[in-house]
């Protein structure tokens, strides 16, 4: 039997916004993913553990506090610092247009902006874990 | 055709009362409340029953309040218009209240940023990345003074949407007064210290639920006494809507937790009519525009019945539900963000005539960053457009008697009370957050409604539904990454030059009440005073109470 994929849903830094979070938590396990949910506040530091403990094939980050720039790049160098490349990271959030391409250069592999479908995203999660 | 899959239990849908096929792939229309909420077709005298003038609505500012709290309404008062504001540092946001007062807002919202939510000062570890983004960084007095730089405190009410907190920056507020020459007993202006909905809701929490009531009738028997003029709990069903729930979810949960509030105050030897009256609330201005109407009026109508039966309140002013309204920031789209000024101008014209005391209306852009100051003139414009030019103001409570409206508001006020009782047998609200009740109904209702968006049975304009390509160009609001490095170098400073002795000596006092069981304010007060920093103050709290976690519900 094929292996169920695994993802982490990350919540990073001070911000309490976890409706987008906790309702792509429950979309992914109702997609068939095995999930973990974070819960709210994390370090970069904990995040990154928590990957790395649960042994996850993806993290999806959420973020609507406008940190993203310095917390999602974090979070990648931290994972790639303990020797876990082959996890990919992803996120989104209130996020504008412009951050888009410092991200992904900073190790984040898509991006999904505020209105993306909860398809969408599964598809794209099914297609690059 | 089939069936249009509305919220299961409640009161589903009939496939056959949807006749005509559907034209396109969007699946047959369903009339529901964004909430769900089944409406019929036509409301008749049948609906509301052998309707009681006197007894369901009574005179506006008569009991049981359903028209409104004041006699003459908005002839008397117009709602105060108050912009929720707050960036970068003190110094920006200052300007920004400077700027508004000029356009005419009468009173200030302050936002701070997540690490003041939190407790946290700008130079933390935690705060990396946050400071000034979401709001306004204040870490200690110095902040306060310079966020009220040039504006007399005397004569502005400011609102402050704080938690975890809000006794501190009170107790900046109130320094800085004394500072400006005007006395504690002078100043108004409302806490958002509702720490019940950040465990329900918001989620900025910082020691567990039964020590943060504790804080929050502190602040309350302090203010009884020595600041009167002063609101000391918006009890907000805002931010439960933003988290994804219902109306009636929204109408429910805010009052229970209100009534828990008063019933933690009168256990503390408090009587119910010396700081009933200063409980203000907050709620949600949503998309469905009849059933927010239906929210606000049952809402003033179960508080009147709650207070004088359950709590044997006998002053009427502890029986007024006075309340804020901001508009729905969870409806906005960042597609076509111009279409934001319209949903916002619907939402606040629901909020009027429901009868809000004050009202915030959201910028077309705050779905993708804080508020340009050309996005929030046109926010406050749309107000005084309400105000000025729909003649919706003439007249008290125009809805009243409307077959619709009457029904609706006995529906909401009824299915309320179920979820109130609920929690009443559960031991209240406390009880109810520590078993998850409030934030698993919430997730649910949230994720019925995402589903019902992905299936095209409720409708976004722009997102689901008249989708077009390409994007209008949409200036954004940036903060300068600079300041957090600009406020380490200040609150080093700050920690260099002040009275550290004098101040070690607030801070034993300090700790030695939370300890106890003596009231915090005095005591946070003279911290302040002496220049403490807020997580200094945070910490002794921690230290003493315990760090709350999420449980992570989902």
């Amino acid at each position: 039997m094929k292996r169920k994929k695994r993802i982490l849903v990350g919540k990073v830094g001070l911000d309490g916004h976890d409706r987008g979070a906790k309702i792509l938590a429950r979309a992914f396990r109702d997609a068939g993913f095995e999930v973990v949910y974070s819960g709210l506040h994390q370090t970069p530091e904990m995040i990154a553990n928590m990957a790395i403990q649960e042994a996850v094939d993806g993290v999806g980050l959420s973020l609507l506090s406008g940190a993203h720039n310095h917390l999602f790049p974090e979070v990648a160098r931290l994972i790639k610092e303990k020797g876990a490349d082959n996890i990919v990271i992803f996120g989104g959030g209130t996020i504008p247009d412009k951050d888009v391409a410092f991200l992904k250069e900073s190790g984040i592999s898509e991006i999904f902006l505020p209105g993306t479908s909860l398809d969408i995203i599964i598809n794209w999660a099914d297609n690059n874990l | 055709m089939g069936d249009c899959n509305c919220r299961k239990g409640a009161n589903p849908c009939k496939p056959e009362e949807q006749k005509a096929p559907p034209k396109d792939k969007h699946p047959p229309r369903c009339y529901t409340t964004v909430s769900d909420q089944k409406i019929e077709q036509i409301y008749t005298p049948t609906d509301i029953g052998s309707f009681n003038y006197d007894e369901k609505l009574g005179a506006p500012g008569e009991y049981p309040f359903t028209r409104g709290v004041h006699n003459t309404m908005y002839r008397g008062r117009v709602w105060t218009k108050r912009m929720f504001a707050g960036f970068g540092s003190a110094k920006d946001t200052n300007q920004r209240y400077h700027f508004l007062l000029n356009q005419g807002q009468t009173g200030l919202s302050v936002a701070f940023d997540f690490p003041t939510l939190m407790g946290y000062d700008s130079d933390s570890p935690m705060s990396k990345g946050e400071v000034g983004k979401c709001g306004v960084a204040i870490s200690s007095l110095a902040d306060m003074e310079m966020l009220f730089d040039g504006i007399p405190l005397d004569k502005v009410t400011t609102s402050m949407t704080i938690n975890p907190p809000a006794a501190i920056l009170l107790a900046m507020y109130i320094v800085t007064a004394e500072k400006q020459g005007i006395d504690r007993n002078k100043i108004g202006g409302t806490i958002q210290n509702d720490m019940l909905k950040e465990f329900i809701a918001q989620k900025t929490f910082m020691c567990p639920p039964k020590e943060s009531v504790r804080l929050i009738v502190d602040t309350i028997e302090f203010c009884t006494k020595e600041v009167p003029k002063w609101n000391t709990i918006s009890i907000s069903g805002y931010h439960i809507r933003e988290a994804g729930s219902t109306a009636i979810q929204e109408l429910a949960f805010t009052l229970r937790d209100g009534m828990e509030y008063v019933e933690k105050a009168i256990e503390r030897g408090l009587d119910v009519d010396d700081f009933a009256p200063r409980l203000s609330f907050f709620f949600n201005a949503h998309m469905d525009f009849f059933e927010e109407i239906a929210k606000y009026r049952a809402a003033r109508r179960i508080w009147a019945k709650t207070m004088k039966e359950r709590f044997g309140a006998k002053n009427p002013r502890s029986w007024m539900l006075r309340f804020h309204t901001q508009t729905a920031g969870c409806s906005l789209t960042a597609q076509q963000p111009y279409n934001n000024v319209v949903r916002t101008a619907y939402q606040g014209m629901s909020a009027v005539l429901g009868g809000t005391q004050s009202l915030h209306t959201n910028s077309l852009d705050e779905v993708l960053a804080l508020p340009t100051e050309e996005a929030v003139t046109i926010a406050l414009r749309t107000q005084q457009i309400i105000e000025e030019e729909t003649g919706v103001i003439n007249t008290i409570d125009p809805l009243a008697g409307s077959y619709f409206i009457e029904a609706l508001t006995d529906k909401m006020e009824a299915e309320a009370m179920k979820y109130i009782e609920t929690i009443d047998k559960m031991g209240g609200m406390v009880a109810a957050i520590e078993r998850g009740y409030p934030q698993k109904e919430i997730a649910d209702a949230a994720y019925h409604y995402q589903k019902q968006v992905e299936k095209n049975e409720k409708i976004v304009v722009g997102v689901n539904k008249y989708i077009q390509d390409g994007k209008l160009p949409i200036d954004l609001l940036e903060i300068d990454p600079e300041i957090e490095i600009k406020r380490n170098e200040n609150l080093k400073k700050l920690r260099n030059t002040r009275n550290n002795s004098k101040l070690n000596e607030t801070m034993a006092g300090l700790k030695k009440a939370a300890e106890g069981s003596e009231n915090m304010m005095p005591h946070i007060i003279n911290a302040v005073r002496e220049y403490a920093t807020l997580q200094e103050i945070c910490d002794v709290m921690r230290g003493a109470w315990g760090v709350y976690r999420d449980p992570g519900y989902f």
